[in-house]
């Protein structure tokens, strides 16, 4: 078969589905999705699609500081929804802004699962001691909220990192403890998951064919343990945003040299009092939104992926 | 039963040799102490002799016995920053975080429990639509956002509540106190319901669950054929089996609002604990970073502590097959 046919057969299968079925059925499901999309493109092509270069300084100009939104008294066409006090476009700022709380979301949802799921096999599938001490470690941090934790993580991994290395790293600090705060969901669904898996005939099967237990770990059992992953995944997104943009806006997280949504809303906070609110609403607002949209997906698709429920 | 006491008190004793082991490698190990504590024109044989008399030279584990015995006795050195006694400093702070984080909890509890006692009773009513749309947008609205759209709302364009800090407070004994005050009461408001929100949300989430799981079963069907009055099978009989896991959750919710405190407090410059933390964070100051994180999971350990033992005096079904006990099923 060719790529194309093989591609074809792909679309075709998935519009065959029952996932398919019910995010059609679902005005909820597609509005999000949409929502999400328009992040997600803008986002990822905010350098060709924002219109203006908020971060290079040769375009801005300090003398477009604090314009208003288009439709206040004041308002320059320019500006959609305004500048900051430095005149850089709120809009702009915003798609750039989003660009870094996604990333950080996505990598920190990535390495939290890459971590949650591999503990979860090996977990489900050896048993014994090493089951017991990893379920253990899960008990005791799941006694802890995850923000307070990637707090904690955060602040102790920056007061070990000299000072000027801060800003260079703090993305990465920021994905390892939002990560590390989180894999516990992941852990016990797939342990839960690969126990029961494990005890099926081709597990049983491929094992008395001799593959080694890593490769019918990764091969044969996860596979059937992605579904609930999935789920988890969307609704950590959320989380993961919401934190990075907390720890942010704390001034622990990413710096205002290139800006999340947290730190916009930080930055902004400041403009309050003096009556530039737009500063500040704006991406708090787009961050809303994007956690919002985030959210209703994951409800969606635990209850599109959920037999029971059908 | 003992064992599984035994076995919750050396879990938790476990977790808190982790966190005294991070906090001591902390402050041991995280920048210099002695260059944290001496001027710049100290000798090379001063700053010696001080270590030395400091004990910085014993092996580790004396160095960790003695931090561990300090902190026993709530002693964590002296700030960088302010330069004054760790205990001092939490001390003075302690009561607005308290005042505030049970405020909250307070207005969660009194506010969520009967919108989720409706929502349960009216599934299909309009207010319980709107009950749950709000919720899920308190989901989705991180605790600062809500801070901020406050101050914006009643501190800015309305201008009828003070918008950072705890205003007028009264001094009882060494507990400050801003409750007795109009002023210090009208501080309260906006950080309180802050915090509260989302507790709220989730309080409400859980009540109506629960309440919806417990009107189903039989023993409330039976009520009903009796011709018992609706409300006394609805507050009589169903919300009173709802109350146990919500008292639960609620009683483990306390910590995650001395967590969420933090960023509350930051929005208002509330003077509490938290805001030290914050502060001790971006300016490197250990001994109040390591204070905290040990206070902090020490009250984790004791709610939780409390809360299994509980659970195990409440629900007899954990006695019974004592080899299943803390383990999970």
């Amino acid at each position: 078969m060719t790529v194309s046919a093989n591609l074809v057969d792909g679309v075709r299968r998935f519009r065959d589905s029952d996932v398919y079925y019910s995010f059609k059925h679902s005005p909820v499901a597609i509005v999000a999705a949409v929502v999400t999309a328009i992040f997600l493109i803008s986002a990822l092509f905010a350098p060709w699609l924002a219109p203006h270069r908020p971060f290079d300084p040769a375009t801005v100009e300090l003398l477009d500081g604090f314009t208003p939104p288009v439709w206040q008294a004041g308002g320059d066409p320019r500006f959609l929804l305004g500048t900051d006090d430095q005149g850089r476009d709120i809009l702009s700022t915003i798609m750039y802004g989003a660009r870094i709380s996604l990333g950080v979301g996505f990598a920190a949802v990535a390495f939290a699962m890459v971590i949650g799921v591999g503990l979860g096999l090996v977990s489900g599938y050896l048993g014994g001691v090493i089951d017991a001490v990893i379920m253990r470690v899960a008990d005791i941090q799941l006694s802890f909220p995850a923000i307070l934790l990637a707090l904690l993580i955060d602040g102790v991994a920056r007061s070990l990192l000299p000072r000027d290395m801060h800003d260079e790293v703090a993305i990465y600090v920021l994905v390892f403890a939002i990560g590390i705060s989180g894999w516990v969901q992941y852990a016990r669904t797939v342990r839960g998951s690969t126990m029961v898996e494990k005890n099926k005939e081709y597990v049983q099967a491929a094992h008395v064919m001799g593959i080694p237990p890593a490769l019918i770990m990764l091969r044969h059992v996860l596979p059937n343990a992605m579904g609930p992953v999935l789920v988890i995944g969307t609704i950590h997104l959320a989380v993961a945003i919401i934190t990075e943009a907390t720890l942010s806006f704390l001034g622990v997280g990413v710096p205002p040299t290139s800006p999340s949504l947290g730190t916009l809303i930080r930055v902004g906070n400041d403009f309050l009092f003096s009556g530039e609110w737009w500063i500040t609403i704006f991406p708090g607002a787009a961050l809303a939104i994007l956690v919002l949209a985030v959210n209703l997906l994951g409800d969606w698709l635990r209850d599109a992926l959920n037999p029971k429920l059908r | 039963m003992i064992a599984f006491i035994i076995r919750r008190f050396l879990q938790s004793a476990l977790v808190m040799l982790t966190v005294g082991l991070i906090a001591f490698g902390l402050f041991r190990y995280v920048g210099d102490p002695i260059n944290n504590m001496v001027g710049q024109d100290t000798s090379l044989q001063e700053r010696e002799a001080l270590r030395e008399g400091l004990g910085l030279n014993d092996p580790f584990v004396v160095q960790f016995g003695r931090f561990v015995g300090n902190a026993v006795q709530g002693e964590f050195g002296i700030s960088y920053r302010h330069r004054r006694p760790v205990e001092d400093l939490i001390a003075e702070r302690l009561p607005a975080t308290l005042e505030l984080s049970i405020i909250a909890a307070l207005i969660a509890l009194l506010v969520g429990v009967p919108m989720g006692v409706y929502t349960g009773l009216h599934r299909e009513g309009f207010l319980s639509r709107v009950f749950m749309t709000l919720s899920l947008i308190g989901v989705s609205l991180p605790t600062f956002l809500i801070g901020i759209l406050l101050i914006l709302l009643f501190g800015v364009v309305l201008q009828w509540l003070p918008t950072f800090g705890r205003g007028d407070v009264v001094q009882l004994g060494w507990w400050s106190t801003g409750l007795l005050t109009t002023g210090g009461i009208k501080a309260l408001i906006m950080p309180s319901i802050t915090l509260a929100l989302f507790q709220m949300t989730l309080i409400m989430r859980l009540v109506r669950s629960e309440m919806l799981e417990v009107l189903r079963t039989d023993y409330i069907k039976f009520a009903r054929a009796r011709g018992l009055a609706n409300r006394a099978i609805n507050f009589g009989h169903a919300l009173k089996n709802t109350l146990v896991p919500v008292i639960t959750i609620t009683g483990l919710q306390l910590g995650s609002i001395i967590a969420f405190a933090i960023i509350t407090e930051s929005v208002f410059q509330w003077p509490g604990m938290g805001l030290l933390f914050i502060q001790a964070i971006n300016e490197v100051d250990i001994p109040v970073m390591s204070a905290y994180l040990c206070m902090i999971a020490l009250f984790f350990v004791i709610i939780n502590l409390i809360v299994d033992l509980l659970y195990y005096a409440v629900d007899p079904r954990l006695r019974i097959d004592s080899t299943a006990v803390g383990r999970h099923h």
